[in-house]
């Protein structure tokens, strides 16, 4: 196989997408209460104005850089690619070792320093994981912020350590216990808060989702996990992948990858979503697999919902992908056919979890496992001579207790 | 266009030198028919417009107390069919019904099926509290078509702009949120409800009605002074979670509705 000529690197315009308003096509767009207008208008319009400051960019750089460790390697996975993967070769982005554990810090840092930017004291945060709380609950520690996290009560007890870790950090943890108890209901929970305090409290969503300017924003502090990456596997291996693959909850780290990959035609773009333990309703998170389009937490995308468009409960055995909607873009992104999107087992996630452990000597976030899975498939379908990019979007600590009950070790 | 039972209610109590009493239940809460009898006494009561609300999975702008009725009201199986024939009761024992709905139950009917479901169920029109004029799409020329009401919220943090563009696409009244939260009920009226009424009134001559913390005959009071309705919810919705059986929390909403209609006469 001949490889494809070696482009510069991709630095599109970074709002070709959305429109003003926040539309990708027919998604996103902002629904939201009269009440967070005001502040929704306020977070665009300094967003618009720091993105232009080079004295916040040099700021948010040198934090990327000094505090997070970035850029964050790419690493060749030898005996993974060649076991697991059909003699593919798997190339790691690993997300997993920047400071605090995964990609949500490069989002956070940009959020925290825009809510001293607007004078704000407090940041308030949902998390699943708690890789998005424990990152926040950091960067406010760092810069003097008071910080609360909400968290279903089923994620702070599958989650415990990333619970304690947030608490050491001197953040507050708020477990809620409306719904099923996990990310959406933490959401909603941490929209009611901001409701009554959005005087003096920035709300830091830990995705690509939510109402106008988070998803764009949000996806603008994660693209640079693509823009280094698609640097590096150039000067690895002289070309570009013939697919990237990465796990999608409300898809941050799948858009921080995908990004500066969207003009490269020939790069598959693959995001892989819980597909719990089965297809029928309320036992998967696989929005865009089983989901339709409607409105949730302030966006129009896909979602998952019943006949009378009431929000379906759902199962992952990854707390981090447990969530019934997902980021507008990739909504986009699926409609206009440029990335696909599959669905992966709790199984098949494991698989892919106790593989790369055995192989590589990573142990990776379940999150990040069901792209490793869809990496281990994508594999097979290329086979030796394919080349593939997988974001290790962040490493398994937080999981040890729940791969330990699986696999009975 | 013939004035809409929502216009009709607040110029009867303008006449009558008092606040229209604007009362909100839940539909399917505890029960149906419970729901449906508590409407109805309420009316009976006083409640000059009633609120029905339409139970959604997901209802970020309401506090405990709503929040656990609508959850209870769909884990008992509450449907749109449900929320339409709530109406249909009310609006045939000659109140005015409005529906209260989060966008996307509204949004996954079908838009212009809805309107005219609603308006063949007696309803008069839809409170958003969750859509966005930018966002509203479709909703402004079919509710045009079916001759509902609009009603969109304003907020003490609305700026003059917003709230010029939200209450030219209101009909019926606005909905003057009157603090910066969630439902639920309050110890005293926020002071920011004065200043937003009155600069709401800056663009309007729609009647404006004050909710969000109002529970009690006096802070009713107080509100009728300068705003056109009191909106009261979350009192209600706590005293049918509190009855020991479903004639109590009819009769406990009767009582309170009786309280609130002394409360709304001005001076
Ligand atoms: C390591 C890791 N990867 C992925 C995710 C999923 O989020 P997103 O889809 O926004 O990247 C999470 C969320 O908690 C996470 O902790």
């Amino acid at each position: 196989m001949t490889s494809p000529p070696a482009r510069p690197p991709a630095e599109p315009d970074i709002a070709p997408v959305p429109d003003r308003a926040g539309h990708f096509g027919e998604f996103g767009g902002l629904f939201a209460p009269e009440s967070l207008m005001a502040a929704l208008e306020q977070l665009a319009k300094e967003y618009e104005a720091a993105r232009h400051d080079p004295r916040f960019r040099a700021e948010l750089d040198e934090l990327l850089r000094d505090y997070a460790s970035r850029p964050t390697r790419v690493t060749e996975a030898k005996r993974f690619g060649a076991e697991h993967a059909g003699g593919c070769r798997v190339l790691l982005k690993r997300e997993d070792l920047a400071h605090t554990g995964s990609h949500k810090i490069n989002n956070v840092l940009g959020q925290v320093l825009l809510t001293k930017r607007m004078g704000k004291a407090r940041v308030i945060a949902e998390t699943g994981a708690g890789q998005h709380g424990v990152a926040t609950a950091t960067a406010c520690a760092l810069l003097g912020l008071e910080c609360a996290v909400y968290m279903g009560e089923e994620d702070t007890r599958r989650q415990a350590l990333n619970v304690s870790r947030m608490r050491m950090l001197g953040a507050e943890v708020i477990s809620v216990t409306a719904g099923t108890r996990t990310l959406k209901d933490a959401m909603n929970e941490a929209f009611r808060d901001w409701v009554t305090t959005v005087d003096y409290t920035h709300y830091c969503i830990g995705s690509v989702g939510g109402p106008h300017p988070f998803p764009m924003m949000v996806r603008d502090f994660q693209r640079i996990i693509g823009v280094e990456a698609r640097e590096q596997v150039l000067s690895l291996t002289g070309r570009l992948p013939d697919a990237v693959v990465a796990c999608v909850g409300g898809g941050s780290n799948a858009i921080g990858v995908f990004h500066a990959f969207i003009p490269d035609g020939g790069v598959r773009l693959v995001g892989c979503e819980a597909g719990g333990d089965g297809d029928a309703p309320g036992r998967n998170a696989a929005t865009l697999t089983y989901g339709s389009t409607g409105v949730l937490h302030g966006m129009r995308t896909y979602v998952l919902q019943d006949d009378e468009g009431q929000t379906l409960d759902t199962h992952s055995i990854s707390a981090g992908l447990d969530y019934p909607g997902v980021g507008p873009e990739h909504s986009w992104l699926k409609d206009t056919g440029r990335a696909e999107y599959r669905s992966v087992s709790d199984t098949e996630a494991m698989e892919g979890f106790a593989a790369l452990c055995r192989t590589e000597g990573i142990i990776p976030a379940i999150e990040s496992a069901h792209a490793l899975a869809g990496a281990m498939r994508v594999g097979r379908e290329l086979g030796p001579d394919g080349l593939i990019l997988v974001n290790l979007s962040g490493r398994g600590d937080k999981d040890v207790a729940t791969a330990s009950a699986w696999f009975g070790v | 266009m013939t004035n809409s039972a929502v216009t009709t209610a607040f110029a009867k109590a303008a006449a009558q030198n008092r606040a229209a009493l604007v009362g909100y239940l839940p539909a399917g809460f505890p029960d149906k028919d419970t729901g449906i009898k508590a409407a109805l006494a309420m009316a009976r009561a006083g409640a000059d417009v009633i609120e029905v609300g339409l139970p959604y999975s997901d209802p970020l702008m309401d506090g405990p107390v709503i929040a656990d009725a609508v959850y209870r009201s769909l884990k008992g199986g509450t449907r749109v069919k449900d929320v339409l024939d709530t109406v249909a009761a009310i609006s045939s024992a000659g109140t005015a019904a409005l529906v209260m709905t989060y966008w996307n139950p509204v949004d996954h009917y079908g838009v212009a099926a809805f309107a005219r479901d609603l308006a063949s169920a007696g309803g008069s029109g839809l409170i958003t509290p969750d859509l966005t004029p930018e966002e509203s799409g479709d909703w402004p020329r079919v509710s045009d078509e079916y001759h509902l009401d609009r009603v969109y919220l304003v907020a003490p943090s609305s700026p003059q702009a917003r709230i010029a563009a939200i209450t030219r696409l209101c009909r019926g009244f606005v909905y003057a949120a009157s603090l910066m939260g969630i439902t639920g009920t309050r110890d005293s009226v926020s002071a920011s409800a004065v200043g937003l009424v009155a600069r709401t009134r800056e663009y309007t001559t729609l009647p404006v009605a004050v909710g969000l913390g109002v529970s009690t005959p006096e802070q009713a009071h107080e509100v009728a002074a300068f705003a056109d309705g009191v909106i009261v919810g979350s009192a209600f919705v706590r005293r049918l979670a509190a009855a020991p059986t479903p004639q109590d929390g009819v009769a406990a909403v009767r009582e309170l509705t009786e309280a609130l209609a002394v409360g709304v006469r001005r001076g």
